[in-house]
């Protein structure tokens, strides 16, 4: 009971104090309301006034965007002066007249008139309508003339994208255009955004837009009723975007892709020490100019059908089999393993004795073939029938873990291209996952010879060969320039790791992540003969590219070919035995060439990919020659840039 | 006790539909209504992307309060702690895994809705205090021990609110709970005390704040001080307000609103949008209009049985009549701006289901007025 009688007390005690709450409740709405009796009923004509003849109005001024430079300083992306036309919606009283009156004056066909209309429609009725983003002089002087009978239109002086070297680089540099909901969504465009400005679309324009982008300024002017300007009373200045600094050599750039014209492929050439890409050439290409006020339909039909398939990046994002061009890795990972004696000799007996596993037939790509090889050999004279043999010993788990180590089966550069591949080395493990079956003996033996599963992109293989040429060392490829990375210092720390040995000995044989500037190898002498072996295939007689040596020792280099069959071939075809020429295109062998130079002392990697190109020592060797001449030629200018830039910072 | 147990869950479905409140479904429906239109004017009277998600957010919300409002009351405190657990741990994931914008990390993306846990939290302290004093005798509601606990439960969630940071929503979970700890008997003492002790401190408390915290309670004081900058937003949300009159501009016509003076205007400027198009007439209805909404929640108090029930619905009341008067009184330019939505009217998926989860709860206690609650 005395619990009831407390019970009772309780209530009364919370139902007391909600009463003064109540009371507490009413006075403060009552507060509330003679507030908004004040401001709506006392003082309405006061706000009345600051409303409609004081109101406060906002301009955004686009800013610039950052240029976009070479390893020279060369600039690859610039901004030109335009002339634009934009309707501020709000001012307008009647859209059809306005309309009416700027079409007569910059003869707007029926066409564009249409797709203004529909742009208004997308639009809030405070925006802004960009009517025209590249007006010729002569419109602009006209509109500025009549600007008194245009409601709400504004003549603007903006800047515009101009890719001076268009073709050469837009898969490297890409392009700009107008902003999608989607690109608005990204915080540094959306905190930056003015109606009219160009976002990146592709690339490095895309990939460092929070870098080119920059600030917009705004112009606060006090506006009368009609909208009319009455002063400027704030102006906070735009920032231009920041510089972009590439370590691509706008000549190298330009000349691969002069040897690239009327192909289809990609030249790749780096740094093998800094890992700097100089060129990443792909083919064919179109302008990004035609992008930056949107492109016309006839253009990007054009391009979208060509065959040959302008629009891939075909450097990170195509996938090719390396073909023979994975040879050495093969070779270096078998050495490595110690599975074979590279002096162990092989026979290949030509295309009526062919190398057999469990009654499958494995040919080797020369007819006759070559007779009794040694592993040097092998790799110079590119025998398929010594690396089945092997590929058989090795495995494919061990060859995966060397070819995943030397760059394989990763993208290169990280997250700056959306679209780069990762390419696939495979192993057991990997198909048992991936397609829910088992290995088979089969397809370790052709994956010897970098057919099969494996897919790589050229850039990877320029990589690997860069990891293989500078003594089996990882590296950092990269395209943007990074003054913390110089040549002398990886000298430095290679030396380091050499007087270090033996430092990861002991689990060489597994899988491990190598941090930069390390060594991967187990042996230094594994290394050295690969790349021996390379010599000879380029600068001896009987390799595959001995015509396309130079025996001048400062051009000197070494190389490997390959060719990458798109299909299978058949015994009809080895029967027929058909020239290039002779194949239906898209059938065709895709044609590979990687290489380094100069060999004593190198420093810079090439890969070449001709798609169906034939064979890689006549379509894509010639080619690989030729830019390593020029790449050589500027190499001491480089050098000499790069020594320059670093003092300074 | 027994007999009444047995008693409540006998209630027969008729019984349950006979003393549902229609006036206050009828207040909810009016304000969301009312709320749609609003909304549908910031974009410019347009149905897109805002107007379509809000009706959509409205509708399913609303169908949720129907649903959890014949949840039994004493289900509501049985789980009154489990309730308040998991907004704490919700707002400890929105520390380590929440999504940030414009400077504040509030939210958890949930794909469907970016749910903001402190809006469940202003909810959750409510409940998880009407329980804590539903079982506490009033004598002992004075002894140390029995008010150091509300004040550590408090005293956490408003901490990890202020961090992401939200000093608007922080103070209102405060407020709440003070509220309940008020209702449940209180000395008044300890209000007049912690008080005094506030203003003492408040020179402390200002240094420790945000820059532009700061820069807030100082322009509230003087809007003028930076027109284009902090005391932008009250300046123009003054004028807008003030130019409305008598009976406003007239729908979709709201001048000051459709040139973006406003840059929050579908949320916590709502008021102003809705102020300038409808004058003062149609400020003092929606005034009403909440007003009889509070009302009508006290009242299910006042016929509820149990003190969870009463101290919940008291407790709830005050919480509403703290967003109304915090958010008007901010766009009044009589509050500083802190960023505090108005109930049902701002546009905001975790605002509204806190809100209508609320008044779900409201309405069990309602519908299950009889049911005593025993304090086990």
């Amino acid at each position: 009971m005395l619990n009831r009688g407390r019970n009772i007390e309780k209530g009364r005690v919370i139902t007391r104090r909600m009463f003064i709450l109540a009371a507490a409740k009413i006075l403060l709405f009552a507060g509330i309301s003679s507030r908004l009796y004040n401001l709506q009923i006392s003082d309405r004509e006061k706000y009345e006034i600051l409303s409609d003849k004081n109101r406060i109005r906002e301009w955004k001024t686009p800013p610039q965007r950052g240029i976009i430079v070479d390893n020279f300083n060369k600039v690859l992306a610039s901004n030109d002066r335009v002339f634009q036309l934009h309707l501020m919606l709000d001012e307008i009283s009647d859209f059809d007249v306005t309309i009416f009156k700027i079409k007569n004056l910059i003869r707007l066909d029926q066409f564009q008139i249409k797709k203004l209309y529909k742009k208004k429609e997308r639009l809030k009725p405070w925006d802004t309508l960009v009517v025209s983003d590249n007006l010729t002089w002569e419109q602009f002087s006209k509109i500025n003339l009549y600007l008194h009978e245009l409601e709400g239109a504004k003549p603007v002086l903006s800047t515009s994208r101009y890719y001076p070297y268009a073709n050469d680089l837009v898969h490297i540099v890409g392009y700009v255009g107008d902003a999608s909901p989607k690109d608005l969504e990204k915080p540094e465009i959306k905190e930056n955004f003015v109606p009219g400005l160009k976002v990146g679309k592709y690339g490095i324009e895309n990939s460092q837009e929070k870098m080119l982008i920059g600030n917009y300024g705004i112009k606060r002017y006090e506006v009368n009723a009609s909208g009319k300007r009455i002063s400027q009373i704030d102006y906070i200045k735009e920032r231009q975007g920041n510089k972009v600094n590439l370590t691509i050599d706008i000549e190298i750039q330009k000349y691969a892709q002069e040897l690239l014209k009327g192909k289809a492929g990609s030249i790749c050439a780096m740094d093998i020490y800094t890992g700097e890409v100089i060129a990443m050439a792909s083919s064919p290409t179109y302008d990004p100019n035609k992008f930056t006020h949107g492109i016309n339909q006839k253009d990007w039909q054009e391009i979208r059908n060509n065959p040959l398939k302008p629009l891939i990046n075909k450097s990170i994002a195509g996938l090719y089999s390396p073909g023979s061009t994975f040879k050495p890795l093969v070779a270096l990972a078998a050495l490595e393993y110690g599975i074979l004696d590279p002096n162990k000799t092989i026979r290949c007996k030509g295309h009526k004795h062919p190398y057999e596993l469990y009654g499958v037939k494995y040919h080797c790509w020369k007819k006759e073939g070559h007779g009794y090889m040694k592993l040097r050999n092998a790799i110079k004279q590119s025998c398929d029938i010594y690396f089945y043999e092997m590929a058989r010993l090795l495995g494919v788990d061990k060859l995966s873990i060397i070819a995943k180590r030397y760059g394989l089966g990763t993208n290169v550069l990280g997250d700056l291209y959306k679209d780069e591949k990762n390419g696939l080395v495979p192993n057991t493990k990997w198909k048992r996952r991936a397609l829910e079956q088992s290995w088979y003996l089969g397809e370790t033996v052709i994956n010897g010879i970098g057919q099969g599963y494996i897919q790589t992109t050229p850039l990877q293989l320029c990589l690997m060969t860069a990891q293989i040429a500078n003594g089996g060392y990882k590296i950092k490829p990269h395209i943007i320039k990074d003054n913390t990375i110089n040549y002398n210092d990886i000298l430095n720390k290679i030396k380091l790791d050499q007087s270090n040995f033996p430092l990861h000995e002991r689990n060489y044989l597994d899988e491990i992540n190598v941090e930069y500037y390390q060594r991967m190898y187990h042996k230094k002498s594994n290394i050295n003969f690969v790349l021996d072996a390379m010599f000879g295939s380029t600068n001896e007689q009987y390799g595959t590219s001995y015509k396309s040596r130079y025996d001048n020792l400062k051009y000197q280099f070494a190389g490997k070919t390959g060719t990458s069959q798109v299909r299978r071939i058949t015994d009809l075809d080895r029967e027929l035995d058909l020239d290039t020429e002779q194949i239906e295109y898209k059938k065709r062998d895709h044609a590979l060439y990687v290489a380094f130079a100069p060999y004593k002392d190198p420093r810079y990697s090439i890969s070449v990919i001709i798609e169906h190109g034939g064979s890689g020592s006549k379509a894509a060797a010639p080619l690989a020659s030729k830019l390593i001449k020029r790449i050589i030629d500027r190499h001491k200018l480089r050098e000499q840039f790069n020594n320059g830039n670093t003092s300074l910072a | 006790m027994l007999r009444e147990r047995i008693q409540a869950s006998n209630y027969s479905f008729l019984d349950k539909l006979r003393s549902i409140d229609y006036l206050l479904i009828l207040l909810i429906i009016a304000i969301g209504s009312i709320s749609v239109f609003a909304i549908y004017s910031t974009e410019g009277g347009k149905f897109s992307f805002y107007t379509k998600n809000h009706i959509i957010r409205l509708s399913v919300f609303f169908g949720l309060f129907l649903i959890l409002s014949f949840v039994r009351v004493s289900t509501w405190y049985k789980n009154a702690y489990l309730f308040y657990i998991v907004g704490l741990i919700l707002l400890i994931t929105v520390l380590f895994f929440g999504i940030s914008a414009s400077g504040a990390t509030r939210w958890i993306n949930l794909y469907f809705l970016n749910l903001q846990p402190s809006e469940l939290m202003k909810i959750a302290v409510i409940i998880c205090f009407a329980r804590y004093y539903h079982r506490i005798q009033s004598s002992d509601i004075q002894s140390y021990k029995f008010l150091i606990q509300p004040i550590i439960l408090l005293i956490i969630p408003c901490y990890l609110v202020i961090q992401q940071p939200d000093l608007g929503t922080s103070i209102l979970i405060a407020g709440s709970g003070i509220a309940i700890i008020w209702l449940a008997g209180l000395n008044i003492k300890y209000f007049v005390y912690s008080g005094l002790l506030l203003l003492v401190s408040l020179p402390f408390a200002i240094s420790i704040l945000k820059p532009y915290q700061k820069a807030r309670i100082l322009t509230f004081f003087n809007p003028d001080r930076d027109p284009l900058g902090a005391g932008y937003q009250i300046i123009q949300s003054k004028i807008a307000i003030g130019s409305g009159g008598f009976f406003g501009k007239g729908y979709l016509k709201g001048t000051q609103s459709y040139l973006e003076f406003l840059p929050e205007k579908h949320t916590d400027f709502i008021f102003t949008l809705f102020s300038e198009e409808f004058g003062f007439l149609g400020s003092i209805i929606l005034l009403f209009l909440y007003i009889l909404l509070i009302y009508r929640i006290i009242n299910v108090g006042l016929v509820s049985r149990s003190f969870f029930a009463k101290l919940y619905c008291f407790g709830f009341a005050t919480a509403i009549f703290l967003y109304v008067f915090v958010n008007i009184a901010m766009v009044l330019g009589m509050l500083p701006i802190v960023g505090a939505p108005l109930p049902i009217m701002s546009y905001g998926g975790s605002s509204l289901l806190s809100i209508m989860l609320g008044l779900s709860i409201v309405m069990s206690c309602k519908i299950y007025n009889q049911e005593q609650i025993s304090a086990y």
